[in-house]
């Protein structure tokens, strides 16, 4: 395996009245979509955290691999509702010390490849934008810094099954589309999101916060049209479901 | 103009109910005066209290600044380090709960017994700050802790976070801290000049409390009736503000 984009090795997140989080070991390498799954609070969105940097662990090591430069989408637009959407879109190259013309202009093209539909809405404010068009705008300000490893922590969760079946093919298109490659890592509660999207998927056990088990997925990214259907997909989101079931918290799987 | 109109209407009802019991019970004149004498009183008083309004309004002004500068400052240095935060916290809050009344006599003597302006502004100045303190810090403090995080994994310089992310998500909260601090700074300097019970401010409390004493009750009603309007008319102009800021924050 070539050298990894990010990697946590036996990385420990203590946070005060939790139990602690970890040691975690994972490696993403350049390119891959790996899938994080795990019951609520199992530190998923942690995880996450410690690959983007913005949380240190207390025990072992979360590993900036050569690339840096990161982007973030969260699971709620996190738009500044105060300026355009354009100027949101531009913030990571404006705060960067990007020229405003410049920042704005490589802004209107991410926004072109992320958001079809968006161009017109760009002077709009996020609030005037659909659920769906404010997370392409949030998809797109991640892409404006040409990232390397791309984090999503459940970023389609609150969008409607049509809406988040458009966006998953889009960000395929956007992740093929790219050379070299991003590498993909993205939180999810959604086994059929998981296989669908991901080439692997990791397993958070609710109890311990360490990684359960490891999957990789069948088939090759983008997926095919109508691959949903295929009994590979069927069988790879069975199992995965049953690893995330083995991997709940007792109370819950008694239910 | 249907926003405008029942208030209008329900305030002219009062006046007339009030102008006609005073007519039909004979109410004596320095007991409870009627509208009309009131108005009158208003008219013929209306160089002087101007002059006087002018004077409460300067001073109630001058504090408010002062509150915005020292509330604003300090709680934009306190945004930025926790540990001066909780330092200065309770001390905050204390001069928010101590009676401005009670340390008028204080501020008196500090600001020198010919200056009672200067303690006036002072007290009015106090009993402003700590709204403006509150809303600035609170408004500071607002914005999405995911936002924060973006700005973080960015590597957004401190200006930057503030100018770009605190600051107008602290708008809406600063300008209703404003709001709070315009009303209280009008009564702080009413207090005050009550107390220093000096004439030298010639502000609208001096005005009340000279027409008390002469028992010229339509005078001292139309001195408040001039405070009334001064309080109105600044709530209105920061209602305003807020609204354009709201509107262009979307």
């Amino acid at each position: 395996m070539a050298e990894s984009v990010a990697a946590l090795r036996g990385a420990v997140v203590r946070y005060p009245g939790r139990r602690p989080i970890g040691p975690v070991d994972l490696a993403v390498a350049p390119g891959e979509i790996v899938a994080v799954i795990g019951a609520s609070g199992a530190g998923k969105s942690t995880l996450l955290r410690l690959l983007a940097g913005l949380e240190r662990p207390v025990e072992g090591a979360a590993v900036p691999g050569p690339a840096r430069r990161v982007a973030f989408v969260f699971q709620a637009p996190t738009l500044m509702p105060w300026a355009s959407t354009l100027a949101n879109v531009a913030l990571p190259l404006e705060l960067a010390g990007t020229p405003r013309r410049e920042a704005r202009a490589r802004a209107r093209a991410a926004a072109a490849l992320a958001a079809v539909g968006l161009g017109d809405r760009l002077t709009a404010r996020p609030r005037q934008l659909s659920g769906g068009m404010a997370m392409r705008a949030s998809l797109a300000r991640a892409l404006v810094v040409e990232p390397e490893l791309l984090l999503l922590d459940e970023p389609f969760a609150a969008l409607d099954s049509v809406t988040r079946r458009r966006l998953i093919e889009d960000l395929h298109r956007l992740w093929a589309g790219r050379a070299p490659r991003p590498a993909i890592v993205f939180v999810t509660h959604d086994v059929d999101e998981a296989v669908y999207l991901a080439g692997r998927s990791i397993v958070l056990d609710a109890a311990s916060g360490r990684v359960a088990s490891g999957h990789a997925h069948p088939g090759d990214l983008p997926r095919p049209a109508g691959w949903r259907a295929d009994p590979a997909f069927r069988l790879a989101a069975e199992r995965l479901a049953e690893a995330l079931a083995a991997a709940m918290p007792a109370a819950e799987t008694a239910l | 103009m249907s926003r405008i109109l029942p208030p209008l209407l329900l305030a002219l009802a009062l006046l007339a109910v009030w102008e006609i019991a005073c007519r039909a019970l004979a109410v004596p004149a320095y007991f409870l005066p009627p509208p009309s004498a009131i108005a009158a009183a208003l008219v013929q008083g209306a160089p002087v209290l101007a002059g006087s309004a002018w004077q409460t309004f300067r001073m109630a002004l001058q504090a408010l600044a002062v509150a915005c500068g020292l509330g604003g400052g300090l709680a934009l240095a306190v945004s930025l380090s926790r540990p001066a935060e909780r330092a200065l916290h309770p001390l905050a809050v204390a001069l928010q709960v101590t009676p401005v009344v009670a340390i008028a006599p204080l501020v008196m003597i500090w600001s020198g017994l010919d200056h009672p302006d200067r303690a006036v502004t002072a007290l009015a100045a106090a009993v402003a700050f700590f709204p403006v303190f509150s809303g600035v810090l609170a408004g500071l403090k607002s914005a999405d802790p995911d936002l924060e995080r973006l700005f973080d994994l960015y590597g957004a310089s401190p200006l930057q976070r503030l100018w770009r992310l605190r600051l107008p998500a602290a708008l809406p909260f600063i300008l209703e801290g404003l709001r709070v601090a315009a009303g209280l700074a009008v009564i702080g300097a009413v207090v005050a000049e009550f107390v220093s019970g000096s004439g030298a401010t010639q502000g609208l409390a001096w005005r009340l409390l000279e027409a008390g004493n002469r028992l010229r009750t339509a005078d001292m009603l139309a001195a408040l009736a001039c405070l009334m309007a001064m309080g109105l008319t600044l709530n209105a102009v920061i209602g305003a503000l807020e609204r354009a800021v709201r509107a262009r924050l979307g």
